[in-house]
């Protein structure tokens, strides 16, 4: 095992060995740390860039998606409650409608019983008048057609 | 040294042997390079070809690179904090991604089918120098990091919480570099040599369980590289109340 800090001594054709320390060293540090450098400019900075552009956009997306979806379960919520004030305010209006209707079927109903009955009333009244009359004349022809008995039998 | 000399050449075993090349009198284990090149080179074109068009909807390459990106995100987030650990990221992950394509690529890319003058191809990790070399990285990168961040208070964590602490405190800045290099050298080198071994011993389907469990020890080892230098670096960035 040759020391490597002894390498800057003139060289004698090297022996070799496991432990066979020289230039190797300090040259394969270097090639290294260009190596480093290398990789930086060509392997860790641009794809860090893909990858970290990728979880801004992943994140941003999410955002805006949960937005969304928050925006739309407000929508959908508003939506609901506009369409149950809507329902409501349809049957309040029906219930309206039918007790209109049915106070209307109620009046003219009224109305048109009441026309019956005066329409009946005046028809008895004239029936009565009429027979009143009839009873009257026949009472009349009675009394004369008496009179005329009376006439014909005594005179004689 | 060669070790069981062979007469099968897939099954020769070779252990310290290096391919020298030199630089100036400086020498340098060339298979070492050699590998990690071309596994570097094989990890840049994935690493092209998955952010040539990065798309938000990933597909393909894109879709890997992203795990492993999480990955470590993750891991460097949960070991150091949510406040520092887009500063280290990258150098978590190019240990974590460098360690564990030199395991795998390692073991799964049958370089001993190209013959070399002298040693044999290999994963880099299995090799000392690479393994000292990111330990003593790490090191450096917690020393930075905790005096960066907290400059001379980074020192208060040697008497925390008491001062009997410090020569334990100073050790382990010792043993922590030099246990992280052991551990991936010896199991890479480790795992190498049994399947080695096993290939040399019966070439014929007995080695396969134990490449299964090297390539799982090697995914094992680069998390816990990758993690133990990421629990350093929190560790020297952590504000102690």
């Amino acid at each position: 095992m040759t020391s490597w800090l002894s390498l800057a001594a003139t060289a004698p054709p090297p022996e070799g060995g496991l432990f066979d320390l020289n230039a190797t060293l300090p040259l394969m540090a270097v090639q290294v740390v260009i190596l480093t450098f290398i990789l930086n400019k060509l392997f860790f900075r641009p794809i860090g860039h893909a990858v970290e552009n990728r979880e801004g956009y992943v994140a941003t997306s999410r955002s805006q998606a949960k937005e969304r979806l928050a925006k739309v379960e407000r929508l959908e919520a508003e939506l609901k409650a506009r369409l149950r004030d809507a329902r409501q305010q349809a049957q309040t209006l029906i219930a309206e409608a039918e007790a209109e209707v049915r106070q209307l079927h109620r009046e003219a109903l009224g109305a048109a019983m009441a026309e019956a009955n005066a329409v009946r009333e005046a028809a008895r009244r004239d029936i009565d008048k009429e027979r009143a009359s009839a009873a009257e004349v026949l009472e009349q022809n009675a009394r004369d057609l008496g009179d005329l008995i009376v006439k014909r039998l005594l005179p004689a | 040294m060669p070790l069981l000399p062979s007469p099968l050449p897939l099954a020769e075993l070779e252990v310290g042997q290096h391919l020298y090349w030199q630089i100036g009198n400086l020498n340098i284990h060339g298979q070492v390079f050699l590998t990690s090149w071309i596994l570097i080179g094989a990890l840049l074109l994935f690493v092209i070809s998955g952010t040539r068009r990065i798309q938000r909807v990933p597909s393909g390459p894109q879709n890997l690179l992203e795990f492993f990106w999480e990955y470590i995100r993750n891991l460097s987030r949960d070991q150091i904090g949510e406040a520092a650990y887009r500063d280290w990221m990258p150098f978590i992950g190019t240990l974590f991604l460098f360690i564990f394509v030199s395991n795998w690529g390692g073991a799964l890319i049958p370089w001993k089918l190209i013959h070399l003058p002298s040693g044999e191809l290999g994963a880099p990790t299995g090799d000392i120098n690479t393994t000292v070399a990111l330990a003593l990285l790490v090191s450096l990168a917690y020393f930075y990091a905790g005096l960066s961040r907290k400059g001379l208070r980074y020192f208060e964590y040697y008497v925390d919480p008491t001062p009997i602490m410090l020569p334990f405190k100073i050790a382990e800045d010792f043993t922590k570099p030099l246990s992280l290099s052991f551990r991936l050298f010896g199991n890479i080198l480790a795992d190498e040599l049994v399947v080695a071994v096993l290939v040399f011993l019966v070439p014929l389907v007995a080695p396969l369980p134990a490449m299964l469990l090297g390539l799982f020890t090697s995914a094992i080892q680069a998390l816990i590289f990758a993690t133990l230098a990421a629990y350093y670096i929190g560790e020297a960035v952590h504000e102690h109340h």
